[in-house]
């Protein structure tokens, strides 16, 4: 049987978490920008039907973890993915017109068609870069964190993992050096429970990533990555930290994926529809709109005024990715090199 | 070759399926290993534990039949669980090693240009290493540049080790078969867009591709043999696993033109089996090498070597590759429709030599 997270109800029993920190236009940010990451993967879905969309994974479920995560962000911060990372990108603020169009293969995409959904970024916004190879983007961050250093800012990195990637040992050495250096990277482990078809308490020995930082001189913390606000408010510690120059820290964000492991792939293979339900049921941006609602940070008319923004948003990022063209054939043979291109 | 007791249409897929489960219930020191293999591992009480059955299905119901002991799913640890096939298959078992797509071998080079392939050289002879990787290649279906790699030629330039590219669903069993019993490390690449065909689907012609039909019982296709796909005079053309298809399409159209092509289907990368490339073009006196791989340093340029150096007086016109641009694989649709070697391609270059 599936082990149940332990979920912590943030509002009620949690004392350390101080709601000071956060502000009310931030929460409505939060909230739009998660509702804007929704609406986007449905439409992907849509895309792909259609057959125009060529295939990939949904970060329906997920929003929260780097919502909450990119909030700490500013100019210079860099974020890096896996293969799933579409919620990634938008939280770093990548254009989602440009995002669609890379989609769809259109020379206006972020990587102007070439790199698809695996492969989304944007330098200039702090998007370093989704990955196909599960953990490869480890070490990269890691160099990031270094370069952030040794240039002399305050910058960060954070890059985005799976469950399925804390298998793979490039995670520790980048974990060491990250230490011994105390460089200014945070690992985000986001434990949607499986790894394709694999559940994470087969696949990671002692039922957690967390606690192996422990081993490597470096916090090491869950969070209920279902609810922004608990996001935001205990990854604080881990970016002042790293902007401090005092090192890295390993969170594990305790999370679920809707849907299955690619566009079309059945979960329903390998989990129940009860466990679906369950974790369902703590949806992440259900709980931040009753949570706006309850504490009366802002009116129903607000949420919905948000909600219709960003569906339109997601509509615009259609009609620009269909009103763009393909690349030229000579794009093929474009940016292998700097030189002869 | 072993003859068709039947006519059994069976996919690509289903015949490894076959390959493996007939291994596995012929030595029991045969297991398999690999991410989602089986799939949802540890949920055996929910009647869960065969959701996969690896990404393509090749090793689907195996777990039902053989076990979590002999049918394991493994962590994503490339390097681990690869490095471990190396030790098991050094001490007395026979492992089965998934490698998901063949652009994931750089997570695990090490163990198997470091060790796989060199071990018994190193240990002078004293050890065997029955181990057999399957990794799957080939673009063509939107995965971009880090899942659709072909990347034959970097295993082959590794001495120790060998390497099989099955064109159909017969060679695929037969060479499944052959790599298992082998005690030398042998990679089997399995293309994409191969694994869902059965041999019909490939719309072979008469005397191409073994028949079309895949015995039930076991069977061996030789490593280091090239198959004559089609014979002809006029023309050598060599496809390698998917190119095979392409070739065989182009050897149609130009036969429609009123040429004898010959078409080899390479299905052994390493060892290379340059004799039956060479009596060939020693027939046809021209030669059109397609490989999907990078076009440099490639099994294409090796085998365009060989031609040049062993049959050059031989040839009318020099050997012509058709390969991958020297570029990594493009995501959007009309670019890697374009980065693809093409019936269209093969044509027109074997129509520059014989006109
Ligand atoms: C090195 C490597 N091995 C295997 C794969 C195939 N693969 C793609 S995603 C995936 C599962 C990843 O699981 P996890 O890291 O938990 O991320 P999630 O999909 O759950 O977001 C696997 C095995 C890969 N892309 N890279």
């Amino acid at each position: 049987m599936a082990t149940d997270f332990i979920i912590i109800d943030i509002y009620k029993e949690e004392p350390g978490l101080d709601m000071q920190k956060i502000d009310d236009k931030l929460l409505m940010q939060f909230f739009e920008t998660m509702v804007t990451i929704r609406l986007f993967e449905e439409e992907c879905r849509r895309q792909a039907d259609l057959g125009k969309l060529r295939g990939m994974h949904s970060s329906i479920g997920q929003e929260a973890v780097p919502v909450g995560i990119c909030g700490h962000l500013k100019e210079g911060d860099y974020i890096l993915g896996n293969h799933r990372s579409h919620h990634h990108c938008i939280a770093r603020g990548v254009d989602i017109n440009e995002m669609m169009a890379e989609l769809l293969g259109k020379s206006t995409g972020t990587n102007r068609g070439k790199g698809g959904t695996m492969h989304i970024a944007d330098i200039d916004k702090g998007m370093l870069g989704a990955n196909g190879v599960v953990g490869s983007n480890i070490p990269v961050a890691t160099g990031a964190a270094l370069s952030a250093k040794m240039r002399g800012t305050d910058n960060v990195s954070v890059v985005f993992f799976g469950d399925g990637a804390s298998g793979q040992g490039v995670l520790y050495e980048s974990m060491n050096l990250a230490s011994i250096w105390k460089l200014p990277v945070i690992f985000v482990c986001e434990n949607n429970r499986y790894a394709e078809a694999t559940p994470f308490e087969y696949a990671i020995a002692g039922g957690n990533v967390s606690s192996r930082a422990e081993g490597f001189d470096m916090p090491g913390i869950q969070i209920d990555g279902q609810s922004v606000i608990e996001m935001f408010l205990k990854a604080t510690p881990a970016i002042e930290r790293a902007r401090n120059g005092e090192g890295p820290t390993l969170i594990e964000a305790l999370t679920y994926r809707y849907q299955g492991h690619f566009g079309g792939e059945n979960p329903q293979s390998y989990r129940t529809k009860e466990e679906e339900e369950h974790y369902k049921s703590n949806d992440c941006i259900k709980q931040i709109r009753n949570y706006l609602i309850e504490e009366e940070v802002c009116g129903l008319d607000d949420l919905t005024r948000l909600e219709e923004g960003a569906s339109v948003k997601v509509e615009q990022s259609v009609k620009f990715a269909d009103d763009s063209s393909f690349p030229d054939d000579k794009a093929l043979y474009e940016d292998v090199y700097i030189s002869n291109s | 070759m072993a003859q068709a007791t039947d006519q059994r249409a069976l996919t690509y897929a289903q015949a490894v399926n076959e390959a493996l489960r007939q291994t596995m219930e012929s030595d029991n020191k045969v297991f398999v290993m690999g991410e989602d293999i089986a799939g949802g591992a540890g949920r055996e009480d929910q009647g869960k534990s065969d959701a996969w059955g690896g990404p393509f299905r090749l090793t689907k119901g195996l777990i039902g039949d053989f076990g979590p002991d002999r049918v394991r799913d493994t962590p994503i640890s490339e390097a681990g669980f690869l490095g471990a096939g190396v030790g098991a298959a050094a001490t007395g078992m026979r492992p089965v090693v998934d490698l998901m797509f063949s652009g994931f071998f750089g997570v695990c080079a090490d163990q198997i240009v470091n060790n796989a392939a060199k071990m018994r050289y190193m240990f002078g002879g004293k050890i065997t290493l029955p181990l057999t990787i399957m990794t799957s290649t080939g673009a063509g279906t939107a995965s971009a540049a880090q899942h659709s790699e072909t990347l034959y030629s970097l295993f082959a330039h590794f001495p120790g080790l060998t390497c099989v590219a099955p064109s159909d669903a017969y060679t695929a069993k037969g060479l499944f078969i052959s790599a298992i019993r082998s005690d030398d490390p042998v990679i089997i690449f399995n293309h994409k867009l191969l694994m869902g065909r059965t041999a019909k689907s490939a719309d072979m012609g008469q005397g191409e591709g073994f028949g079309v039909v895949v015995p039930e019982e076991m069977y061996e296709v030789p490593i280091g043999k090239a198959h004559i796909d089609r014979e002809g005079t006029d023309i050598t053309l060599v496809g390698i696993s998917y190119t095979t298809i392409v070739c065989r399409d182009a050897a149609r159209e130009l036969e429609s033109r009123g040429y004898s092509v010959e078409v080899i289907d390479l299905l052994s990368v390493s060892p290379l089996d340059s004799e039956t490339i060479l009596n060939s073009v020693k027939k046809t006196r021209g030669i059109v090498i397609v490989d999907e791989d990078y076009p440099r340093c490639s099994v294409a340029s090796d085998i365009s070597a060989l031609v040049a150096e062993e049959a050059f007086d031989y040839l009318d016109a020099p050997p012509v590759r058709i390969t991958s641009p020297h570029t990594p694989v493009p995501y959007s649709l009309p670019l890697e429709m374009l980065y693809l070697p093409t019936k269209e391609s093969v044509v027109e270059a074997a129509l520059g030599i014989l006109e």
